[in-house]
């Protein structure tokens, strides 16, 4: 029995996908769970797997080609299995913009067919009532589970089997969390507020932090020589961990009819790359030290600019830290990453001039500026939060007391 | 407990009603001196005399009326057809007179009567002997509608219609009367409107009911024993007053459900069960909710092709594996 090799959702969000490189050629022999190829998603490098054993008969979509989720992109069958029943299949998928900004050149496709109209709702996670209600009740993105149903339909084993699969699990979010219903005041500050600004009420709190003892201590630390060097980033991204801990007001997602309060925080730290954005998360950051900080950061950063980080590597934070120092921006305002409540946006080191005890001192200083959701931040919630983050800052001891 | 026939705890019920309550009279075309066209009377006529069980012409319209006349001044008719394809002729009588009498007369008349005979088809009886009218009746407000599988449900069943002040609907059948099991002793009563699980599982349900029961129970035994599918076998009983509660409450466990069903698809018992269970267990569900059906056809005279239009326990076992995901 031949079995249909189809472009599969690999991350969350995906809705197409290149094919970059095909790992196995037509008359290879391929095992169920072999690599067939490298795919391109929105947000990184993805291997596709066989699903299937038997050899690889033919490859429907050649390389570089751009094709939505469930299309058609090889077929896998016996040796001598007739597979022309795929007929109709095999012809051109729908293909999209392929990267080069031109369309699919159709004409290079194995067969001259039209192109094969695509159903209104082939981005529509089929799932069926009980799959979706046991992935509701546990908080996993049924998007990011695979249907084993008719058609890809998304039934219950398959919600049972990501719960037990710890990878798919992690996309399901932190796990220490209270959820908290809203008030009435909380609702109506919500509704007021989104009414009036969009679908997140943003507001902005920036203050300006010295930073002189941070550069001593990291002087210091460096001076060690030993394991990995710790930037100021790393240390602005521990202190805004230890802070949210004793603030766990700004460590919350908005939840339409709940807020989530998180016990755990779990920092998203944006990081540019090639053609955008992406925000790996630093898990439990509040638990990390500054070396293991600046390692995994490192790694984070580095693969995410590789595209290679995986789907739950870019889920699931609760608080995300967006620096721009490094490119000598003073002082910014980051846009939230829903749910998320609260997002602070950290500028440049620079020296200038401050007042102390009434005279006028050369000083190392930071702004930063945190950008909140009304509905769940208040504004004085969030200006003792920055409070703390500036208290720690300036007394850097503080982050291990 | 006594192994009983099906026929013969439907004698028994009969009996002990009669004996139980004088109001107590049966009604039919052979019912006495040939003891009933399947035995079912079989030595009543001794013992109640012929003013309890009373033959009739071959005049189906003209007894159920006596009938529902009887019911209306007190008496507590049975009314036996011979089979169910011939209360066609008496059915304006069971739907306009025996349904909506109490009704129409503001609950001054109760009209306790119970309308009982083989119903569906046996073997080679051609298509206008051969037909399930459950939904037909099931549809009608003011009926109800029982249908026993087994001895013991047949008895117990009988006896609770009999005593009911509301008309019943007795489905039997031809092929289930040599039927054989346990029957419990005493005044054995089952309540109108519970369904029974017959066979308890975790991975599907199956709804049957009457002749449906046998091949649900063996597609079940196969599929445990060749797949390792759970299935779970549950018995209408009855089919109105509908016990959507047994059935909800075992969908929402297994999440998937096969109906097996003798009469034809369209507008049948198992679409209302489709329609009451996708609404009360919607959120339940892991497949869509499959029938398994007469064909839509008369019933053909060729006997494979009869066998063909008949639910079978192939049948069953296939929509299980397709709502189970396991084809």
């Amino acid at each position: 029995m031949a079995t249909k090799v189809v472009m599969e959702a690999l991350s969350p969000t995906m809705e197409e996908g290149q094919v970059t490189k095909w790992l196995k050629g037509e008359g290879d022999k391929v095992a169920s769970g072999d690599t067939l190829a490298e795919v391109e998603t929105d947000k990184a490098v993805m291997e596709l797997v066989a699903r299937g054993d038997g050899v690889l008969r033919k490859i429907v979509v050649p390389e570089g080609t751009t094709v939505e989720v469930g299309s058609l992109v090889a077929v896998i069958g016996a040796e001598d299995e007739d597979i022309s029943s795929f007929a109709v299949d095999t012809a051109v998928p729908p293909a999209v913009e392929s990267s080069d900004g031109g369309a699919a050149d159709v004409a290079a496709l194995p067969t001259g067919a039209p192109p094969v109209p695509v159903s209104g709702d082939s981005d529509r996670v089929k799932a069926t009532p009980v799959a979706r209600r046991m992935a509701s009740e546990r908080s996993i993105d049924l998007a990011a589970v695979r249907g084993s149903g008719p058609g890809g339909r998304v039934v219950k084993r398959d919600v049972e089997g990501a719960v037990a699969t710890p990878p798919a699990a992690a996309i399901t979010g932190p796990a220490g969390f209270e959820d908290v219903p809203l008030t009435q005041i909380r609702k109506t500050i919500a509704r007021r507020l989104a009414e009036s600004t969009g679908p997140v009420p943003h507001f902005f709190l920036t203050t300006e932090i010295d930073m002189e003892r941070v550069v001593e201590a990291r002087t210091a630390l460096n001076a060690l020589d030993e394991g990995p060097r710790v930037s100021y980033n790393d240390i602005v991204l521990k202190v805004i961990a230890a802070a949210l801990v004793e603030h766990r007001a700004c460590n919350a997602w908005w939840q339409g009819d709940h807020i989530r309060y998180f016990n755990e925080v779990h920092l998203g730290v944006a990081v540019a790359v090639k053609d955008g954005l992406i925000t790996p998360v630093l898990r439990n950051a509040h638990l990390k030290t500054l070396r293991q900080i600046a390692v995994e950061v490192r790694d984070l950063a580095g693969r995410a600019r590789e595209k290679k980080l995986q789907p739950h590597e870019y889920t699931g934070s609760t608080f995300t830290v967006s620096n721009l120092g490094m490119l000598d921006i003073d002082q910014f305002t980051g846009v939230i990453n829903p749910p998320e409540a609260g997002l602070l946006a950290v500028g440049s080191i620079v020296e200038k001039p401050a007042v102390e005890d009434g005279q006028v001192v050369v000083r190392k200083r930071m702004r930063v500026t945190m950008s909140c959701d009304h509905r769940v931040i208040d504004g004085a919630v969030g200006a003792r939060y920055l409070q703390t983050v500036r208290r720690m800052l300036e007394n850097p001891l503080a982050i291990v007391w | 407990m006594p192994i009983l026939t099906y026929r013969d705890a439907l004698n028994d019920a009969l009996r002990e009603e009669m004996e139980r309550d004088p109001d107590v009279f049966l009604m039919g075309e052979e019912v006495a001196e040939y003891d009933g066209a399947y035995k079912v009377s079989r030595g009543l006529l001794e013992e109640f005399g012929d003013k309890r069980i009373v033959d009739t012409p071959i005049t189906e319209l003209g007894f159920t009326g006596i009938g529902v006349g009887a019911a209306m001044a007190g008496l507590r008719p049975v009314i036996e057809f011979m089979t169910f394809n011939f209360a066609l002729l008496a059915i304006d009588q069971i739907v306009n007179s025996a349904a909506k009498i109490s009704y129409m007369s503001g609950g001054q008349f109760r009209i306790p009567i119970v309308f009982r005979g083989p119903s569906g088809a046996a073997l080679q009886l051609g298509s206008q002997h051969s037909q399930a009218f459950d939904s037909w009746y099931a549809n009608v407000p003011g009926l109800k509608v029982v249908a026993p599988a087994t001895p013991a449900d047949a008895k117990g069943l009988l006896k609770s219609s009999i005593r009911d002040n509301n008309p019943v609907v007795f489905l039997e059948g031809e092929m289930l009367y040599n039927t054989k099991g346990e029957v419990p002793d005493g005044d054995h009563l089952v309540p109108i409107g519970r369904a029974d699980i017959k066979r308890e599982g975790s991975d599907v349900t199956i709804v049957c009911y009457a002749k449906t029961l046998a091949p649900a129970l063996k597609a079940a035994d196969t599929l445990a024993s060749d797949s390792g599918i759970s299935a779970e076998v549950i018995d209408l009983r009855t089919i109105r007053p509908l016990d959507t509660e047994a059935l909800v409450a075992s969908v929402r466990k297994t999440n998937r459900c096969v109906i097996v069903e003798e009469g034809w698809p369209f507008s049948g018992i198992g679409a209302q069960l489709v329609d009451t269970i996708q609404r009360e267990a919607f959120d339940h569900l892991d497949a869509p909710l499959l029938r398994v059906t007469g064909a839509d056809v008369p019933m053909p005279y060729n006997k494979k092709l009869e066998r063909a239009a008949k639910p079978t326990p192939q049948k069953v076992i296939e929509a299980v594996k397709q709502v189970t995901y396991s084809t």
